[in-house]
């Protein structure tokens, strides 16, 4: 195995969007179970080292693989797709039209303290964002790499957005 | 859990030899020291019977230091010298410690960490500590009747680098090998968790003497995963005395007070808080050295009044680290009290209102700490008990950034990390010609650098003049398994290189702390070279050790070449040992590590292939998420 290896193969995982994540969890903790460094306090220096390197591997490749925009990304990554998120910020109208909706929804809903308006507004744009991650798994099915780039770059909006929500239910609890 | 060993000296060597750790609880206002024996975690007492030290140091003119009740009793008498609640000092600057006003020390600011005057000189924090942690050390040295392999200290969750560095720089100076720094809440969860073959979601809350920590843990088969943490290093129970202390200055109108007086009637509103947990009403009274009489009366629902505010300044991070894990108050399946100032039944009816239901309070929560931190402790240094095995995962609790461009903070590790983890972050010069790069680390959650705690300042030198944005600067940031962050800086076209241990700004440097070994030896008529030497003696042997018994496990990852190599190695460090010069001895050390390095990497992968092996990739369900 290498440590340079994708963090699918670090798993033992097929490179796939689909995933069951109790499996990954298992075998994540399967493997702390092995190089996390409580394993390894009456070692040599070399091995605290290398138990530190891998711990520290092993969290990143789990955390990347857990959620599933991160894990999109990844597979895009590993495909040659770039996402260029900071360079290409070109979006369809109609996307940016409803995006502007939900802010100003946000927006409102936080200057006016509604904290029930809020949560509603969460609960809608989670079961939107998991119904899109349904279509995306679909387009990683039949390696549309192109449609897909196009849906995680969308995605990053929206759960940017949900972000904004939290941040915004936070600050009224505060 | 079935676990395949890598590396576990002692069991290697002589599978029946018990190795001697401990758990210490380093409390604000008590601590603790435990171990396992026969299986089972205790607290060990002191010749008295008594479990809690209380952390206090008393310092003398001639040096000695008197530590525990012998000091708390002189606090009223002697307040000046008399160090209580030392904790909240740790990693903090003057102007972060709140009440400095009804204090009675003389600080001096100090360069990071605040010092304080003492009869016997200048102390910083760190080496107060050191004290009561040198007492509980030999507690257990004479309890256990031997050397101890090594200790692990629980810290606050919510203690933030500067503060992880001076506990463990304080237990470095007590002599102890530090086997890891252990969270509070996760030791109390693993205590609990053992104890009652707990499984799903728990939260540990958390409230001591002058901290305040919220973890929550899902808790599966042999595995403590923190999901999130939380909490506010600056309050716990003495906030609670000093609400009631500041009640009974406005009720009585009293001048201002001596610090003799003002630490004597400290002590009685603490005592009226404690008797107010199974009383309607508490007596608070106390001669001042004026001749005038406190004498007042505290009714149980005047002091909820006064505690609200405090208690509800609680249940903020506990709301932040619910949302941070993504779950709400239904989620938890049970409720772990901590702390002795969860005693307070206020702060029991709020938690179990907030989370509607009654929070568990079978484990003492004054000892709950000490006893996990034992246990893993033995855990740690590979005391196996049959099937006893299981993994903890802990966070980091605060963000770490890096300042950019107008004061602003760019995180680069989000808080609630599992560790160890490391991130890096590309940057690049904003002026034609710049040849260096100065790097601010900070650590906090705020948008402004003002906002947030600064750890550390170091600059990247010898960049080649480029154009601006043509350097690409890679900024690494470790956090390793204590929670303790390193940063390294790197000009990527040229491979220029500069590196922090986030340590010497607020910290002490290792001279610092070789300094103050120095001084403590010759006061306890030690010698320090000697103690430095025996301790690398001990230090290779256990790597030879280690080495041996991982070459006896997997001879096959190595051809003759190399385990001759290792093996020439090895006679060298041996060698090393019989002569009195550490630094041979660290050489030989350098030397075998090198040597072993690929080795231990062949050893990680057999490992890991193995764990994974017995799965085959088309088992796996598909579908589940996404």
């Amino acid at each position: 195995m290498d440590f340079r290896a994708d963090h699918f193969s670090l798993f033992g995982l097929d490179q796939a969007f689909r995933l069951d994540l109790s499996d990954l969890d298992s075998r994540y903790r399967d493997i702390q179970a092995q190089v996390h460094p409580d394993r390894f306090v009456n070692a040599g220096d070399a091995e605290r080292r290398m138990s530190m390197q891998w711990a520290t591997h092993a969290n990143e490749a789990y955390l990347t693989l857990k959620k599933p925009l991160e894990r999109a990304k990844y597979l895009l990554h590993l495909a040659g797709h770039d996402i260029q998120a900071e360079n290409n910020t070109a979006m369809p109208t109609d996307f940016l039209m409803e995006q502007m909706e939900w802010r100003e929804a946000v927006m409102e809903a936080r200057q006016g303290g509604d904290h029930h308006e809020l949560e509603h507004l969460h609960n809608r744009l989670r079961s939107d964002i998991n119904a899109r991650f349904e279509e995306l798994a679909a387009l990683f099915d039949l390696n549309d790499h192109v449609a897909a780039t196009d849906r995680v770059r969308r995605l990053m909006f929206l759960e940017k957005l949900l972000h904004e929500i939290d941040d915004a239910l936070a600050s009224l609890e505060e | 859990m079935a676990l395949f060993q890598i590396a576990e000296p002692g069991e290697s060597a002589a599978p029946h030899e018990h190795k001697l750790a401990i758990g210490i609880d380093l409390g604000t206002t008590n601590s603790l020291v435990a171990t396992v024996r026969s299986g089972i975690s205790i607290c060990l007492s002191d010749d008295q019977g008594r479990p809690l030290l209380p952390s206090v140091v008393r310092y003398h003119a001639d040096g000695s230091t008197e530590v525990g009740y012998d000091a708390q009793t002189k606090q009223a008498v002697d307040p000046r010298n008399t160090i209580v609640s030392v904790k909240r000092f740790m990693g903090r600057g003057l102007k972060d410690i709140a009440h400095v006003e009804s204090m009675p020390y003389d600080f001096i600011e100090a360069p990071g960490m605040v010092k304080v005057k003492t009869i016997a000189g200048i102390k910083s924090p760190v080496e107060v500590s050191a004290e009561i942690l040198k007492s509980l050390k030999l507690r257990a040295e004479t309890a256990l009747a031997g050397d101890l392999v090594g200790a692990v200290i629980t810290v606050p969750a919510y203690f933030d680098d500067a503060q992880r560095q001076a506990t463990k720089d304080a237990a470095r100076l007590a002599g102890l090998n530090v086997l890891r720094l252990l969270n509070e809440p996760t030791a109390a969860a693993i205590a609990y968790g053992l104890d009652n073959g707990a499984e799903g979601v728990y939260a540990v809350y958390d409230l001591g003497g002058g901290t305040f920590d919220i973890s929550i843990l899902k808790l599966t088969k042999g595995v403590f995963e923190v999901l999130s943490t939380g909490g506010d290093s600056a309050l716990g129970g003495d906030d609670f005395d000093h609400r009631i202390f500041c009640w009974v200055i406005e009720q009585t109108k009293l001048q201002p007070l001596s610090p003799e007086d003002g630490r004597l009637l400290m002590m009685r509103c603490r005592e009226a808080k404690e008797y107010l947990t199974n009383n309607p009403e508490a007596p608070i009274t106390a001669r001042l050295s004026t001749g005038e009489m406190v004498d007042i009366k505290l009714d149980v629902a005047t002091f909820a009044s006064i505690a609200q505010t405090l208690i509800s300044k609680t249940m903020q991070p506990v709301k932040k680290a619910l949302r941070d894990a993504g779950l709400r108050a239904e989620d938890i399946k049970g409720v772990v009290m901590v702390g002795g100032a969860t005693r307070m039944p206020q702060v029991q009816k709020a938690v179990g209102d907030f989370f509607r239901q009654e929070p568990l309070t079978n484990l003492d929560p004054d000892k709950v700490v000490a006893l996990g931190a034992a246990t893993q402790a033995n855990l740690l240094v590979g005391n196996k008990t049959g099937q006893d095995d299981w993994l903890l995962l802990d966070v980091t609790p605060l963000s770490l950034g890096l300042e950019t461009m107008g004061g602003l903070t760019e995180k680069v590790i989000p808080r609630n990390s599992t560790i160890p983890t490391a991130r890096a972050q590309e940057f690049t010069t904003f002026k034609d010609g710049q040849t260096a790069m100065a790097i601010h680390v900070v650590q906090g959650e705020r948008e402004l650098v003002s906002d947030c705690r600064s750890l550390a300042r170091f600059e990247l030198r010898g960049i080649p003049p480029m154009v601006a944005g043509a350097a690409r600067i890679r900024v690494t940031f470790q956090v390793d398994a204590d929670g303790l962050l390193a940063v390294a800086a790197r000009e990527q076209t040229t491979g220029i290189e500069a590196s922090v241990t986030v340590k010497p700004s607020y910290g002490l440097s290792d001279d610092e702390i070789a300094g103050m070994l120095k001084d403590s030896m010759t006061h306890a008529k030690d010698d320090a070279i000697n103690r430095a030497l025996k301790e690398a003696i001990v230090e290779a042997q256990r790597m030879i050790e280690a080495t041996e018994a991982a070459m006896k496990e997997d001879p096959h990852l190595l051809n003759e070449t190399e385990t001759a190599k290792i093996l020439a190695t090895i006679a060298k460090l041996t060698a090393s040992m019989q002569g009195n010069n550490r630094r041979l001895i660290n050489i030989a050390m350098d030397d075998l590590g090198f040597e072993t390095q690929e080795f231990a990497h062949r050893r990680m992968d057999q490992s890991i292939k193995k764990v994974l092996s017995g799965r085959k990739v088309d088992d796996i369900k598909m579908g589940e998420d996404a």
